[in-house]
């Protein structure tokens, strides 16, 4: 099971982008568990600048606006 | 080859020089549309019910031209800006600003605010991000004083409502403030005055591992280029049409003279008051930039409008209390009063000018 953070204070693209990231997982037919991060000092530490940010198994892959479909799926795979 | 399209991933992305045809297209019809303009809306306004000459007919003239007019201008300068910034973004800007040297860092920081993709719900971050990197605090000030304050829907609305005069004007003095100001602050060493949580944050550049670069296609860069325009005017379009209509409404209504007494250039005190009433005024560019049109047909001077403008967009409370979270009280006053004294000179600067 991959564990996926997606970091943003609550703004309505962080909103679209975890469920951008669960829909991706369900049809890709993956378990995964998305923690959402709201706290700026965690937002900060995780290395993310601009949010939304997302981090895969504590690694952070995106930041900075609404993924692409394509490359989220690439993530979720890798 | 079938048509049929396969859920999210599209297997055969469209090649480069479609988007490249299409957009070129694009802009010819932009063009052809652009310059009917003036008699479409003349002859919207001629068949209703209202004399042309009357203050009705002017308010509805000045909307029915403006507001399509400023949604083009915004639609094609906002896609150009979001293609150029995706050349550009907070991680390598940093990089690019991390142990520079005041000054010349306050300059980069400013012209970088303006063209980093940058939203002020992640201004708490980014500036963590910037400071704990090794970003000297006044260059992260002038960073964060120029994006929000020179942005593009600030401009296309000048261009497109009061002339590019005023918009050239309006950026060159608003990336001066940024940078004076950022470099005020950096010179009276507040370091101490952020929160204490901030300063125990130190990643080296090293650690700093944002993402790992991102690829992006020219298709990529167009498509961030259209997300951007919904981004845009999902925001800002009821603002739009708001501020014209109440500019509309100054324009049909509003006595010459009212406005050349209380806010001509003779009504020395008309600056500062424009500065204060701008703090706690939330609204942006887009709502506040008809107003100001209006305003300056009805006489009053450039100097006083100017500065009402950047109170507005440059000083706004609820990023106030976004920052809150990182800069101390104390800071936060520095930082308004910083700002304000720039805004203040701009403003009486222009009113003894022109």
């Amino acid at each position: 099971m991959k564990s996926i953070k997606v970091y943003g204070p609550g703004c309505k693209r962080c909103e679209t982008t975890a469920t951008l990231v669960r829909d991706a997982a369900r049809s890709l037919g993956l378990e995964v568990e998305v923690e959402k991060v709201t706290d700026p000092r965690a937002i900060a530490m995780a290395g993310v600048m601009s949010t939304p940010g997302i981090s895969i198994d504590g690694k952070l892959v995106h930041s900075g606006g609404l993924p692409d479909a394509q490359k989220l799926e690439g993530w979720l795979k890798a | 080859m079938t048509l049929e399209t396969h859920g999210v991933s599209d297997p055969h992305p469209r090649p480069d020089w479609v988007w490249h045809i299409t957009v070129l297209a694009l802009v010819a019809c932009w063009y052809l549309v652009y310059v009917q303009l003036v008699p479409v809306s003349e002859w919207i306004v001629s068949l209703l019910p209202v004399d042309r000459h009357s203050h009705t007919g002017e308010a509805l003239a000045f909307f029915f031209y403006d507001v399509p007019k400023v949604m083009m201008l915004l639609t094609l300068i906002v896609f150009a800006m979001g293609v150029v910034r995706s050349y550009f973004s907070p991680e390598k800007t940093r990089a690019l600003l991390s142990g520079k040297r005041v000054g010349i860092g306050n300059a980069m920081a400013a012209g970088l605010g303006v063209l980093t993709p940058f939203c002020s719900c992640s201004a708490v971050p980014l500036f963590i991000g910037f400071v704990s990197a090794g970003v000297p605090l006044g260059v992260t000030f002038s960073f964060l004083i120029a994006a929000p304050m020179v942005n593009e829907v600030a401009l296309v609305l000048l261009i497109g409502l009061v002339g590019w005069q005023v918009a050239v004007t309006y950026l060159v003095f608003g990336l001066g403030i940024a940078i004076v100001a950022g470099f005020v602050i950096g010179k009276l060493q507040l370091e101490g005055w952020l929160q204490d949580w901030v300063r125990e944050i130190h990643i080296g550049i090293d650690d700093a591992t944002g993402p790992q670069d991102e690829a992006l296609s020219m298709t990529d860069r167009y498509r961030l280029g259209v997300e951007a325009v919904r981004e845009i005017f999902a925001k800002v379009w009821i603002w739009i049409i708001a501020g014209i209509a109440m500019g509309a409404l100054i324009h049909g209504y509003v006595p010459e003279d009212l406005m050349v007494r209380i806010m001509g250039a003779d009504a020395w005190w008309s600056v500062p008051a424009a500065v204060v009433m701008g703090i706690p005024m939330y609204t942006n560019a887009a709502g506040v930039i008809p107003i100001v049109e209006a305003l300056l047909g009805k006489g009053a001077a450039l100097g006083t409008v100017l500065a009402f403008m950047m109170s507005v967009i440059a000083l706004s409370l609820p990023e106030m209390i976004i920052l809150r979270q990182v800069l101390t009280l104390r800071l936060i006053a520095v930082f308004i009063g910083v700002v304000a004294t720039g805004i203040l000179m701009v403003g009486f600067l222009f009113n003894l000018l022109f």
